[in-house]
């Protein structure tokens, strides 16, 4: 970034495709970064406006108003209260839409009271004339003292004139007020607020008053005389409403001159697709019949990606070491680095895939109806009806999961829903599931159609649900936490979704996945390569106790190395560690190898699997589930003289891993979005007990 | 349109399709979240849809298409048109 480009925030209610805008402008330069001191994703990217001139543009979160009633949406009042300093915005363009023209105008009051040069752009012009609606552009223009730009974002018509605007724009950069609202309301009132500094507009005074948010370039006369005025609420309060309905008034007096609807012309497809959607018992009926579709296409198409990912990474694992010199080094790349980065990437297909679904549904408008037919049932359990959209991504990952519940405005719901969402079936439970199932339940067919196995895999899905249900109405009737419960959902118009802004939305997705959970299961795996593969004097000796030993045995050469193998890791720091908590976890049925496995899926659920692979002495270049499968059904419990993964112990495992938090992403995400180490401490050892004595149940009532 | 409108109701009490006017002493009783997104008093509002159990409501105000909880709609007093 150059010091010569022109910072824009661009700015604009909800559902009056921003993101098209964003895309359009940017292209493929967008990047997202971090608000400082925040969770909430700041969207950055460079537009070219003209031959010499660049634009910084950040989309800000979508709001209906400068008053804020979610993080997401007091970014964009903290944004623009931060006057003259590096970040703050030098063009705001306020993107409307032109059906909800009225409504839209707010915020560009608001946002035109702070004194901002502005850019108004009014989208879906495309669809005025299906509509019927006609508007006196130059009038408008003139009525609202701004450049007022008509454009269409999907059809990428008007972008370039918008452009063109912003450099006008930034080059006049004088900005006045359009209403000057406050004084009309209680004049006495607001002129000893705007006495208080004149470096501030009225407006900017006002909104730091009524938000409690004070800019770092207000001193301390001017803080504690505005902190004076907060003392009586409810004129405060008071004095927003009559804002409020002051704005409206100017804007109906200037749309009345500049903006006409003929509802004659008007098409009512909203409505009557509405009436299916939305409907009391089909639209339940079409939202289970998506969420069937969903399911079914995350298994289906994802396995293809998969198995060739997970082949990729074995071959490139073995090219590795086979021309690479042996040692650490080598070791630590094939064992550690390589292993860790193919379990990250082998999720990207399932993550990807219901991101697409996700994406389009909300594109498409359908999500909002979701919401809508939800949120009763889902109140119930103290979440809220945006609450389904985490809890059906976390059946990919709990990672992103967790990030979509940033548009819950009430904090208890928000949370409930943040401490929940690990319950749900996530795709790294899946390959552990899919190994015990296949070592314990029978490959047969019940009433002749219905597969067992599948079966077990689908309860365990309808207990991952049930578990986070329950486990939020328990939250619900014991948190006790101060929060203010409103909703209000938008309907917004049902439209095709756009290819370019779903794709965009799944990238990012994955990105957030891939660098969020990545890296943590990435550090995660070298750090578990390290314990293993390091040890005290045992491990140091055991190649040596073994060829010791291997004379007076029968021993062929692959024999001996997996002794040599089984022997280190037994005494490795790890195995030093799974054989400290054997105590605790054989009334669960397990040994210290399994205790291993346990320790080792901290990083990601997923690497159990591996690690019994490892322990069993599989080699490593013969990653094949059946092998591991062989080896784990011919592992013997030396207590019993009998299978070690018998029926109980593998129903005991399974159990465990429904309930339990195992994953350190999920932790580190939820310290992130709750800001305190209470909850994920919580979170995890509350999901850690109940995992302990469900499995302790389970096992030894099965056995 | 004004002599048409018969008594004092809130929006938690219409029926699909049905119409009413907001209030002008609803006012103290709007959360300034709708106040914002055009719940505004004297505005029509409609019911479009109801959710199982008559909670959430769907409406539509002054051409703002919106979901709100029951308990909300029951605050914001309106004027019904009589039927």
């Amino acid at each position: 970034m150059s010091k010569n480009d022109i910072k824009v925030a661009l700015i604009g209610n909800p559902n009056t495709g921003k993101t098209s805008l964003f895309n359009q402008l940017t292209g493929l330069s967008q990047k997202v970064g971090n608000y400082p001191g925040v969770t909430v994703d700041k969207k950055e990217g460079t537009s070219k406006l003209s031959a010499t001139q660049n634009a910084i543009i950040t989309d800000l979160p979508g709001t209906y108003s400068i008053n804020p009633t979610s993080i997401d949406e007091s970014i964009v009042l903290k944004t623009l209260l931060k006057k003259n300093i590096k970040e703050s915005p030098d063009v705001i363009l306020v993107l409307a839409d032109v059906e909800n023209l009225k409504r839209n105008l707010l915020l560009f009051s608001q946002i035109k009271d702070l004194e901002i040069p502005t850019v108004l752009a009014i989208n879906m012009v495309d669809q005025m004339h299906r509509k019927g609606i006609s508007i006196d552009l130059s009038l408008l223009k003139k009525e609202l003292n701004t450049e007022v730009i008509l454009i269409s974002a999907r059809k990428n018509e008007g972008i370039k004139e918008v452009k063109e605007a912003i450099i006008r724009c930034h080059v006049a950069a004088k900005a006045s007020p359009l209403c000057g609202v406050n004084h009309k309301i209680d004049p006495d009132y607001f002129n000893t607020l705007k006495e208080i500094s004149p470096n501030y507009s009225l407006y900017e005074l006002w909104l730091m008053v009524t938000q409690n948010n004070f800019p770092g370039t207000v001193t301390k006369v001017e803080k504690e005389k505005l902190l004076a005025f907060k003392q009586d609420v409810s004129k405060l309060k008071k004095y927003q409403h009559k804002e409020t309905i002051y704005r409206y008034q100017e804007i109906n007096k200037i749309l009345k001159k500049t903006y006409i609807v003929d509802k004659t012309k008007a098409t009512d497809l909203r409505g009557k697709l509405d009436k299916i959607f939305t409907h009391r018992i089909f639209g339940y009926v079409i939202f289970s019949f998506i969420l069937l579709i969903i399911f079914q296409s995350i298994f289906d198409l994802a396995s293809v990606p998969m198995d060739f990912i997970d082949a990729t990474f074995a071959q490139l694992s073995d090219f590795a070491k086979s021309n690479l010199p042996n040692g650490v080094l080598t070791d630590l790349l094939t064992e550690g680095i390589i292993s860790g980065v193919g379990g990250v990437i082998i999720f990207i297909p399932q993550i990807a895939i219901l991101f697409l679904f996700i994406a389009i549904l909300e594109e498409t408008g359908y999500m909002s109806r979701v919401v809508f037919l939800m949120d009763k049932i889902m109140r119930r359990f103290g979440m809220n009806g945006k609450s389904v959209i985490p809890l059906i991504s976390g059946t990919a990952c709990a990672i992103p999961a967790i990030m979509a519940t940033r548009t819950i405005a009430s904090w208890k719901e928000r949370l409930i829903t943040i401490l929940v969402t690990p319950f749900t079936t996530c795709s790294a439970r899946l390959p552990v599931y899919a190994i015990l199932i296949a070592l314990i339940i029978p490959d047969k067919k019940i009433l002749g159609f219905l597969n067992l196995q599948g079966l077990v895999l689908l309860s365990l899905y309808a207990l991952g649900f049930a578990s986070a249900i329950i486990a939020a109405y328990i939250l619900h009737k014991t948190l006790k936490v101060e929060s203010k419960s409103f909703f209000v959902v938008e309907m917004p118009n049902y439209k095709l979704p756009s290819i370019k802004n779903v794709f965009f939305d799944v990238v990012e997705k994955t990105k957030a996945f891939v660098f969020g959970a990545g890296k943590i299961i990435l550090a995660l795996s070298i750090v578990l390569w390290f314990l293993a593969s390091n040890g005290g004097a045992a491990y140091e000796n055991a190649e040596t106790v073994i060829l010791e030993n291997v004379d007076n045995q029968n021993l062929n050469e692959r024999e001996v190395q997996q002794k040599i193998a089984s022997l280190k890791l037994e005494n490795s720091f790890i195995g030093i560690l799974g054989k400290s908590i054997e105590p605790v976890i054989r009334p669960l049925g397990y040994d210290w190898k399994i205790g291993i496995a346990l320790i080792t899926s901290f990083a990601a659920r997923e690497v159990f699997v591996g690690t019994l692979a490892t322990i069993y002495s599989v080699e490593a270049d013969d990653e094949d589930t059946s092998t591991i499968k062989q080896k784990m059904a011919s592992e013997i419990n030396p207590d019993t003289g009998k299978k070690r993964f018998n029926f109980p112990v593998g129903m005991s495992l399974m159990v465990f891993y429904a309930f339990a938090m195992q994953c350190m992403a999920t932790f580190a995400i939820v310290k992130r979005e709750t800001k305190t180490w209470k909850w994920p401490l919580i979170q995890l050892f509350g999901m850690a007990l109940l995992a302990y004595v469900a499995s302790f149940l389970t096992y030894q009532i099965l056995s | 349109m004004l002599s048409k409108i018969k008594y004092l109701s809130t929006i938690a009490t219409l029926h699909i399709g049905e119409i009413g006017y907001i209030s002008e002493e609803s006012l103290d009783f709007i959360p300034l979240k709708l106040l914002e997104m055009g719940c505004l008093p004297g505005a029509e509002v409609v019911l479009i849809q109801l959710a199982p159990l008559k909670d959430p409501l769907y409406i539509c105000v002054n051409g703002s298409h919106l979901a709100i909880r029951k308990e909300t709609a029951a605050k914001i007093r309106i004027l019904k048109a009589n039927s």
